[in-house]
């Protein structure tokens, strides 16, 4: 397992919900584990959404003072260094969508290479309109990395339809991350899926990694 | 043909609207609406259509009436003070009977506000927007699914009617997901005889203008323009009734707001209250009819809203006062929960009896 690991994807793919459930699941195992909110394009849906969770569970949360703020301003704090500095902590990075949100990441992208302890994880979700197709989702991959400067390492298949995803909408999507997987040479890493699915889905999808969906809206 | 997919309300208008033939956008970015732009931006260039950020909302406004003039279809997004800044545009395009589709994914205000979401713009909205005598068709979309198909039909009605509609929703709207059933668009070519496309030298020159310096002439242009709205008023009022048929108290609400109450009325006709909801979906044309019909069995109104209290003027004239209409509502960005409005449902139901 490498020390540091950073989700990035297209803009509403579920970035943040994996990186909040991936951070507490690495707390049953690591004493010191922190989440560095590294979101500058949207003021809304926030890793610090799950403040009193990631607290009560003892994982270190890295946010802008800004974030659910309602000033609506692309900041990070100084803070923010101790994703490469405290080499102490497991460090999860939940980066902002698409290759807008992926610029702020080009800022450590010297320091993570030069450690070189990272997977760099693909999030995707072909229920989401412009990344419906492996070809249009790969080129959303390729737009991250040049706008970061760091090359994936795995692909999280995330492909879900909100609060109506049924277990055979899972199950439809495996060929769509098997291709993606396929043409990058990477591979699938975790198939997330709302937990309630889980046993539906078990023997049926190589890894499943349940989520505690984070926020419910009306 | 339908597809499913997970959208933002914002991304579903935006979708929604290349769909049914909308080949120009013009906009420019504030929150939270962005997404609609920034939707744009990516499909745009893809099927030959215009993206174009403007250097102003008035500029953007501009753009959308010369584009409207050429007889395409034609869009701009903003919220709520971008609006306020498109507003001279939106006088001008009534004055010239120009179709377009206008989004106003509404946040609290007034002047600057914050990005949390609000309804506070329905005075703005549903009495015309800028100055003169005029109305805009307007659309309350309450899901991500009628973010989309209200998309459609506001282009629609702004094409037969030569109107502007618009899309009235709220940041909850435009920010929330829900899975969409995505149709295929089906683009009816609607004749555009008026507008300024070329001539072929086949024809005298179309002119698309809002001057009028004979007053007699300029009477004779509103009266015109309000007989047409008649025909919308009768034809094109929209609305969704629920529980109503034997409701002792009629709650009033749209888009987000009608998404709380309807857990609010199932919640007190759980408790023996008889509560039924009015969901306008045409904000302008306001469903006076099925509220005039409610004051015949209902003791009280309930209006529910994200404002110091807008609609319930429409609620009051609709049902000539017949019966007492009260308010319910948060504002400056904070959304009624549906304990709150349970709780004016029973005191309502309290104070009645």
């Amino acid at each position: 397992m490498k020390r540091v690991t950073l989700f990035a994807g297209h803009y509403g793919s579920g970035k943040t919900n994996i990186a909040v459930n991936y951070a507490l699941k690495l707390r049953e195992t690591h004493e010191r584990v922190l989440i560095a909110d590294l979101d500058i394009v949207n003021p809304y849906f926030r890793t610090k959404d799950s403040l009193d969770e990631l607290t009560r569970a003892g994982v270190r949360l890295i946010s802008s003072e800004y974030a659910n703020s309602n000033v609506d301003l692309p900041a990070l704090p100084t803070e923010m260094y101790a994703i490469t500095d405290d080499t102490s902590s497991m460090a999860v990075v939940d980066i902002g969508g698409d290759d807008r949100g992926a610029y702020a990441l080009g800022r450590y992208q010297p320091a993570i290479l030069e450690e070189n302890d990272y997977d760099m994880l693909f999030v995707c979700n072909m229920y989401r309109p412009l990344t419906t197709t492996p070809e249009d989702t790969i080129q959303v991959l390729r737009e991250i990395e040049a706008a970061c400067g760091i090359p994936f390492t795995g692909i999280v298949n995330n492909s879900n339809l909100g609060e109506q995803t049924a277990p055979e909408d899972v199950l439809a999507s495996l060929p769509y991350a098997d291709q993606i997987a396929w043409e990058t040479g990477l591979s699938v890493r975790f198939t997330s899926v709302r937990a309630d699915l889980v046993p539906a889905l078990t023997g049926k999808v190589e890894t499943l990694f349940p989520l505690t969906l984070q926020k419910k809206y009306y | 043909m339908a597809e499913k997919v997970l959208m933002k309300g914002n991304e579903a208008i935006a979708e929604a609207a290349i769909r049914c033939g909308c080949r120009h956008y013009f906009g420019y970015p504030i929150t939270p609406q962005t997404e609609i732009a920034a939707y744009m931006a990516k499909r745009m260039p893809k099927i030959g259509g215009t993206f174009l950020q403007a250097e102003s909302e008035v500029a953007a406004i501009n753009m959308v009436i010369g584009a409207a003039s050429a007889g395409v279809r034609v869009m701009t997004s903003s919220s709520s003070p971008g609006i306020s800044l498109k507003s001279e545009g939106l006088s001008y395009m009534a004055g010239c009977d120009l179709p377009a589709l206008v989004v106003n994914v509404q946040r609290g205000g007034p002047g600057l506000g914050g990005i949390q979401p609000s309804q506070s713009d329905y005075f703005q909205a549903t009495r015309g927007g800028g100055h003169g005598d005029y109305h805009m068709i307007v659309l309350a979309p309450a899901s991500v699914q009628e973010m989309a198909s209200l998309t459609a039909k506001a282009f629609d009605l702004a094409d037969k009617y030569r109107m502007t509609s618009m899309i009235l929703a709220d940041g909850t709207m435009g920010q929330m997901m829900e899975p969409v059933e995505l149709s295929e668009g089906e683009v009816k070519p609607i004749e555009k005889p008026w507008a300024a496309s070329g001539t072929q030298m086949a024809r005298e020159h179309n002119i698309i203008n809002s001057l009028s310096l004979v007053p007699e002439e300029l009477e004779k242009l509103n009266f015109a323009r309000y007989e047409k709205y008649k025909a919308v008023v009768e034809n094109e009022t929209m609305y969704e009734e629920y529980m109503m048929d034997d409701a002792d108290i009629c709650v009033v609400a749209f888009g987000i707001a009608a998404r709380v109450s309807k857990n609010a009325v199932l919640a007190a006709r759980e408790a023996g209250i008889r509560a039924g909801m009015i969901r306008p979906i045409t904000l302008w044309p306001f469903p006076a009819a099925p509220v005039k019909a409610a004051a015949a069995h209902c003791k009280s109104f309930i209006s529910v809203e994200l404002n110091m209290g807008q609609m319930i003027e429409d609620v009051r004239l609709a049902s000539e006062c017949a019966r007492p209409a009260y308010l319910c509502n948060r504002v400056g960005g904070m959304i009624p929960s549906p304990e709150q409005v349970l709780e004016k449902i029973k005191e309502i139901n309290g104070g009645v009896q």
